[in-house]
């Protein structure tokens, strides 16, 4: 008996693999949820095959998201692993990396598998657990990493915080070459950051707000960088910003530092600017920095020393945002604006197609060590299938996502993800 | 002529026109305020509250004075007394009160911005009675008057700006204020207490007092928060006073006509000697009286009054 559900021929589509340099009009069969051919013209076999007519639309590897906030356990409220799949599945996004500042934080084996037998039961995507450098995300004492790869965490990360003590940081890279898996920093000098809100320049000065100077996160960058190089080690860096973090990393893959980056589609399209008249949705860690920083980022993006593009969704409710600017948390949604966002960088001459779709794609994969984002034959069928040209505009319905925190609300999009095939398994926006 | 507006945020949104319209209004309440019976009907029926999230004599009490000498009920709500204390969110207490038909709510409050937020969720007209590091315009209103009845004029006063202007909502109006009217702006504090790119406000930046001074037609002192010693701004108040305190000596380097200000409370011996604050030059009650007239004047205004 053939499993109906799992024969899907995605045909006449622009498939779009960057790993193996294809680009070209053809057609993918999808059998037993493994990608059994890709070639020009593929007449189905009988007629258990579900057809799906792709012309005119994009063929992609399944995109992955390195940095996402999925809040379950513990901030329910916000969202849960089944809202953040749905959001990353009308996103595009076939994988989602969830940073494990839960509650309780995702520092031992229990959380992890709580977080997988929910993905597993009640996620639309695939839910990959990062597991916390340290116990509590506290940056003292080393979590137990070698239960947690165990456990399946694929990285280890304290996102949303850094970790202050160099000499823990440097143990934990160390340490993390024992399972081969990248060390995720959230880089920002605690110090230098103090009470800040928002980016220390004209608009914070203007606002009579306190300002996170670009500092807080360079420092961090070139502390990393060093231990890095000390140890060896894989060393990813979140969410990169400014332009001063952009060099640094630039000159550390130079010299063969084991360094990777990532930036996240507001720092490539907005700047501060954008907090206005005390707008919390456009306050997040990093905050939002100038034009020259965000000139610097696509410069980075555009010469690969930023490796990927990342959303960094980090949900939260009305109210919270709904307070004082310095008393709202930090933190935008992320995983339904992610691609058009990128798309747009196409338009503005940044990087190609297939290198946008490698940045969301192949190298998340590359930095987590997998053989993923790729649209390889015998490989799990995780493919995202892409309309460049449909127009619309982000509100409530195009959010998936229980929590609305976004700066995006009533902007004018291009191109969106019309379905997306998660281990062979069909899901249509 | 009436205010274009329905709220008062700050100066930097006010047009010259409407600052001119208040402090012509502000000159004619001067005169309610020296009478025997201090009240006049214009507000009789309307309601005021003081919101004050923050600790605040002067400014509180100032503004309960030019609502009741104008008739208005006011109510006092501090934030001791406040239910913010019981958990109650920013925007449920702003609900609440919108749902009690109030016509005014005077904030003042420690986070920039929560006046602005106040003003998109209510009807009532709001007046920023200082927010966080950001704005306090009804300060900068009646140093600009108490600057004009003393000079006779703005443009081309050498204006010096001294203390922390980095956490200064007074320093922010302040130097909207004496821009729109073309003072030459000048600011003196240590580069920790001052904040990034406002040199790009037009104005000038100096460490050295002494420097600072020579000249000088009006010199406007900030009030210095005595909790900011010990942290990195500056060593001690011992070194803040030796640097940027003024005093005799300092004050005879500036204009023999200049004006000593002080929007209160003073912390004698630190930002100002005792000779210098209660000396000749000192205008610092004459704020506190035009503080009245121009919140009277702020007050009338917003309630659709029209300045003959």
């Amino acid at each position: 008996m053939r499993d109906i559900a799992s024969d899907i021929l995605i045909k006449g589509g622009r498939i779009i693999d960057p790993a193996q340099n294809r680009d070209g009009v053809g057609d993918l069969l999808i059998s037993n949820g493994i990608i059994q051919e890709i070639s020009s013209s593929i007449t189905p076999s009988d007629n258990w095959v579900q057809v799906i007519e792709a012309t005119g639309k994009v063929v992609a590897p399944g995109l992955i998201d390195l940095h996402t906030h999925v809040r379950e356990p513990g901030f329910e409220y916000k969202e849960t692993i089944a809202s953040a799949t749905a959001a990353a599945a009308y996103g595009g996004f076939t994988s989602i990396c969830c940073m494990p500042n839960t509650n309780p934080v995702n520092d031992n084996q229990s959380v992890t598998e709580l977080i997988l037998e929910k993905a597993a039961k009640e996620g639309m995507v695939r839910v990959l657990p990062i597991g916390a450098i340290t116990k509590a995300s506290k940056g003292c004492e080393l979590a137990e990493m070698g239960e947690l790869v165990a456990a399946g965490c694929v990285a280890v990360s304290d996102d949303g915080l850094p970790v202050m003590n160099s000499q823990v940081m440097r143990q934990a890279m160390s340490y993390a070459k024992i399972f081969d898996i990248p060390v995720i920093d959230h880089c920002e000098d605690l110090n230098l950051t103090d009470n800040g809100v928002i980016f220390e320049g004209d608009v914070s000065t203007r606002l009579g707000l306190r300002g996170i100077p670009a500092s807080s996160e360079s420092v961090m960058v070139a502390r990393d960088i060093a231990l890095a190089e000390q140890t060896g080690a894989r060393v990813h860096l979140a969410h990169i910003s400014t332009a001063a973090s952009v060099h640094l990393i630039r000159d550390a893959k130079r010299r063969g530092i084991p360094v990777t980056a990532e930036t996240c589609p507001h720092y490539f399209t907005l700047t501060d600017e954008a907090v206005g008249c005390f707008n919390a949705n456009a306050k997040m860690k990093p905050p939002l920095a100038t034009e020259q920083d965000q000139a610097e980022v696509l410069a980075g993006l555009a010469d690969g020393t930023i490796d990927l593009i990342a959303t960094d969704h980090a949900p939260h409710a009305a109210d919270e945002k709904a307070q004082a600017l310095d008393c709202a948390p930090f933190g935008i949604i992320g995983l339904e604006t992610a691609l058009p966002l990128s798309l747009e960088l196409v338009g503005r001459g940044v990087l190609t197609l297939p290198q946008v779709i490698r940045k969301l794609s192949f190298e998340p994969a590359r930095v987590l060590g997998k053989k993923t984002g790729v649209l390889g034959i015998g490989d799990p069928a995780d493919i995202t299938l892409i309309d460049l040209d449909t127009e619309w505009v982000v509100d409530e319905q195009h959010i998936k996502s229980m929590s609305k925190n976004s700066p995006f609300m009533g902007r004018q999009m291009k191109g969106r993800a019309t379905a997306i095939v998660v281990g062979g398994k069909l899901i249509e926006n | 002529m009436q205010l274009k507006r329905k709220d008062i945020l700050g100066i930097a949104e006010l047009d010259r026109e409407e600052i001119d319209l208040i402090l012509q209004t502000a000159e004619s309440f001067k005169e309610v305020s020296s009478r025997a019976i201090k009240k006049v009907p214009a507000l009789r029926g309307k309601t005021l509250i003081n919101l004050f999230f923050e600790p605040s004599t002067r400014t509180r009490t100032s503004f309960e004075l030019a609502g009741k000498r104008l008739s208005a009920d006011v109510i006092n709500i501090s934030s001791s007394s406040s239910s913010t204390l019981k958990g109650e969110t920013l925007l449920d207490t702003t609900r609440n009160i919108q749902a009690m038909h109030s016509d005014f709510i005077v904030i003042r409050h420690a986070s920039s911005g929560v006046p602005h937020f106040l003003a998109r969720s209510v009807e009532s007209a709001v007046i920023n009675a200082g927010d966080g590091a950001n704005e306090h315009p009804s300060q900068a209103l009646l140093d600009l008057l108490t600057i004009k009845e003393n000079k006779g004029r703005v443009k081309g006063l050498k204006v010096v700006i001294i203390g922390d202007i980095l956490h200064g909502r007074v320093a922010h109006s302040d130097i909207h204020v004496l821009k729109k009217y073309g003072a030459d702006v000048h600011l003196v504090a240590p580069p920790t207490l001052i904040p990034t790119g406002i040199e790009r406000w037009g104005v000038q930046i100096h460490y050295h007092l002494d420097q600072a001074l020579a000249g000088a037609d009006v010199i406007i002192l900030l009030r210095l928060q005595l909790e900011r010693q010990g942290s990195s701004y500056f060593p001690t108040l011992r070194e803040y006073a030796e640097l940027y305190g003024l005093n005799a000596r300092r004050l005879a380097l500036a204009d023999s006509e200049a004006l000593v200000m002080h929007p209160g409370p003073i912390n004698r011996g630190v930002e100002v000697s005792s000779d210098v604050a209660d000396g000749l030059s000192s205008v610092i009650l004459q704020q506190v009286s035009n503080g009245v007239a121009v919140r009277m004047a702020l007050l009338f205004l917003l309630s659709g009054g029209k300045h003959a």
